[in-house]
């Protein structure tokens, strides 16, 4: 099949699932919480995985792009605005999932009005609020020369340029040299609040006594860890099929597929750490949820969608000589990007679907109070929807953002990149 | 070009620089993040140096239960009466009686155990608040829902261990969803009345008040009025023991003092309020 082909099966999967979304979102502010399947001991469902789901994947192509504007990594310099883009989006389709799980939507304000800065999630939704006004100045500022430069173009793509270059008409050399230095702060800046704020997310479970399963010091470094890897993994698959890239961004597409495969395997050591220790501990609170990701009605989730789908099979990809194929390390990309979001549901609902108190689900008889949970197709169609308009502004951006060749420090600045690379030889 | 003229060519020496650099502001991160988590800058004194019989407090009134499951035949009058009182809906219940069988018994009775909010002493609850809508008392030590400030993230049900506090997710029983005369009468919880819509308390998360609508302006209660949590109110075989704790002569602390009642999961340290007696 050809590019347009596949172009228009993505447009069409985007709308298709955007479009079934508003069933989910008109039920969600038709009848609030009534149809949803979680209750109050499996209090967390669906949309809380989605959550933490899609903000790793924001922290973690955040924390990729500081490569290139932090640390000099002009290896992924061509990746870089799609990185910042990318976190953009997944941090925007964050923050709509977890929106929809507050039970009273319209004082979501509250938290920065009466923040109580004791909770972690205080903390964590300061953070993120500092970091999307972050992430959208430092993608403005990375686009910007080249709005100006495309605003005079016909069509609805040059007024739209015209529109988010803010009045901007700068195109000196000291104007991009400026929006360098700020890119550069404003990366700087990120990388401590990307870190902190993901971390938190962790923290906000990991500091929950009550729930053994989570209580681990190592909660936020898993949280960090499983970001990069799912976060690069999406990246790897986006550089492959956005604009062209299968054919522009060989190198990098392959590059990402090392570096990914270097994090997951450090994420799988975590992971077997925190696993190994709590089985072998063998104390009974903290044994209880694993057994549920293990051998729980959902076991599948854990050793087919977790284990298979999203490690075993991208680690196979990226390692055999699949690895020199960018066909290849973007679909183990794509496993572990999708395998992740089984990750997410594991920390999640086996944290939760443990009674507190013995005997507290058969207590009195109600849905609400029972360790039982699978999502309702109201959850699953407001989730479907977000993953819906991700895709479309994914194609949005696709049509809309300046190709890394039109890149903002021009040809001089690949010349530069030669004289890098010649310099670390002679180092 | 001048846009190079920061850093045209990078060292291996540079790049570790930054490195380091960045791991130290990581390191920072982390610690901020720490000071931040739990709370570790209000941490209770150590219990060695707390006098026997709880921590020291300023407080008026230190509000709690005794509960003798030796008493308790699992009638569960207890919950009707309190959703009697509080007009709590389908799935929230402030009190529930779970049961356990215990093994080696004469007769095959479980013990049950009616568990209400334990109002503990060190509420973890409360800390994981993002709003501050959920706090304790300064008066009474009683742990409150602000329903106009709770934005239902329901964080709080997840910190805590007893399975106290529950999600109103708006269903009704049959009689409030027909609108019969029932349904117009508001509940009395926190002095409110509240009557039953699809506003709050619909999307907050509830929990036990020991039903502190029955306090008097100076925060008493009074049995021989009535005025006393309907769950204790109403129990048949006189199970449930209400009172002050700062109080020495109350009922509940005597039997504290005079007993070896036990506590559900001390090792948490939060220090609850309802004791047991098995």
């Amino acid at each position: 099949m050809n590019a347009t082909g596949l172009k228009r099966i993505f447009w069409i999967t985007g709308a298709v699932l955007f479009a079934a979304g508003l069933a989910g979102w008109y039920d969600r502010f038709a009848h609030g919480h009534v149809n949803a399947n979680y209750g109050s001991i499996v209090t967390w469902g669906l949309w809380v995985a989605a959550y933490i789901y899609f903000i790793g994947l924001s922290a973690g192509s955040f924390l990729i792009s500081s490569l290139v504007y932090v640390f000099d990594l002009r290896r992924f310099e061509r990746i870089g605005r799609l990185a910042v883009f990318t976190a953009v989006v997944t941090l925007f389709l964050a923050l709509l999932s977890i929106w929809a799980d507050l039970g009273h939507m319209a004082r979501a304000w509250h938290v920065i009005v009466y923040a109580n800065f004791k909770s972690p999630m205080a903390w964590m939704i300061w953070l993120y609020s500092a970091y999307f006004l972050l992430l959208v100045a430092e993608l403005w500022f990375l686009l910007r020369a080249d709005l100006v430069a495309g605003s005079g173009a016909p069509g609805a793509k040059g007024a739209i340029y015209r529109l988010i270059s803010l009045g901007s008409r700068d195109q000196s050399p000291a104007a991009l040299a400026r929006d360098r230095r700020v890119v550069r702060v404003l990366a700087t800046i990120g990388v401590p609040v990307a870190i902190m704020f993901h971390g938190g997310v962790g923290a906000l479970f990991g500091v929950v006594a009550a729930r053994p399963h989570w209580h681990s010091g190592l909660f936020p470094i898993l949280f960090l860890l499983s970001a990069l890897v799912s976060g690069g993994a999406l990246l790897t698959l986006i550089t492959a099929i956005f604009q062209d890239g299968w054919r522009r961004n060989r190198d990098t597409v392959l590059t990402l597929g090392r570096m990914v495969l270097g994090l997951l395997l450090l994420d799988v050591l975590f992971q077997a750490s925190e696993i190994l220790v709590a089985v072998r501990g063998g104390i009974p609170g903290h044994v209880e949820g694993l057994k549920l990701v293990i051998a729980g009605p959902f076991w599948w989730v854990f050793w087919g969608w977790q284990l298979l789908l999203g490690t075993l099979i991208p680690i196979v990809l990226l390692a055999a000589p699949t690895r020199r194929n960018p066909r290849w390390v973007s679909l183990a990309g794509l496993l572990i990007a999708v395998g992740f979001l089984g990750v997410r549901l594991n920390i999640v609902i086996p944290g939760l679907a443990a009674e507190e108190i013995r005997g507290l689900s058969r207590a009195i008889a109600s849905a609400r109070m029972t360790t039982a949970y699978l999502p309702s197709a109201s959850e699953w169609l407001l989730t479907f929807g977000v993953v819906g308009l991700g895709l479309l502004l994914f194609g949005l951006g696709e049509w809309l953002l300046p190709k890394e060749e039109l890149s903002w420090a021009g040809d001089g600045h690949r010349a530069d990149v030669h004289a890098e690379e010649t310099s670390h030889v002679r180092a | 070009m001048s846009v190079e003229s920061e850093a045209p060519c990078l060292s291996r020496r540079d790049l570790v620089q930054r490195l380091l650099g960045a791991g130290a502001g990581a390191l920072a991160t982390a610690l901020g993040a720490g000071a931040s988590m739990a709370s570790l800058a209000t941490a209770p004194p150590a219990r060695a140096a707390v006098p026997e019989g709880g921590l020291p407090t300023r407080r008026k009134f230190r509000y709690g239960m005794v509960i003798d499951t030796r008493r308790c035949v699992g009638c569960r009058a207890c919950v009707v009466a309190c959703k009697a009182e509080n007009k709590t809906p389908p799935g929230v219940s402030y009190t529930v009686v779970v049961e356990e069988a215990v093994a080696n018994r004469f007769d095959d009775k479980p013990i049950f155990m009616t568990k209400p909010c334990f109002h503990c002493e060190n509420p973890p609850c409360v800390d994981v608040c993002p709003v501050s809508a959920t706090f304790k008392r300064e008066r009474d030590g009683l742990v409150v829902i602000d329903y106009d400030r709770c934005i239902g993230c329901r964080y709080c049900i997840t910190g805590c261990p007893y399975g106290a506090r529950s999600f109103d997710f708006g269903e009704n029983y049959a009689p409030v969803a027909s609108a019969t005369a029932y349904a117009q009468v508001p509940s009395p919880e926190y002095g409110q009345f509240r009557r039953r819509t699809d506003a709050s308390p619909v999307g907050n998360v509830r929990k036990c008040t020991f039903c502190l609508h029955l306090q008097d302006a100076e925060g008493r209660y009074d049995k021989a009025a009535g005025r006393w949590p309907a769950c204790a109110k109403t129990c048949t075989g006189h199970a449930i023991f209400f009172g002050d704790f700062n109080d020495p002569e109350s009922e509940v602390a005597r039997l504290v003092r005079e007993r070896q009642p036990v506590r559900l999961k001390e090792e948490l340290g939060t220090e609850p309020n309802v004791h047991y007696l098995l």
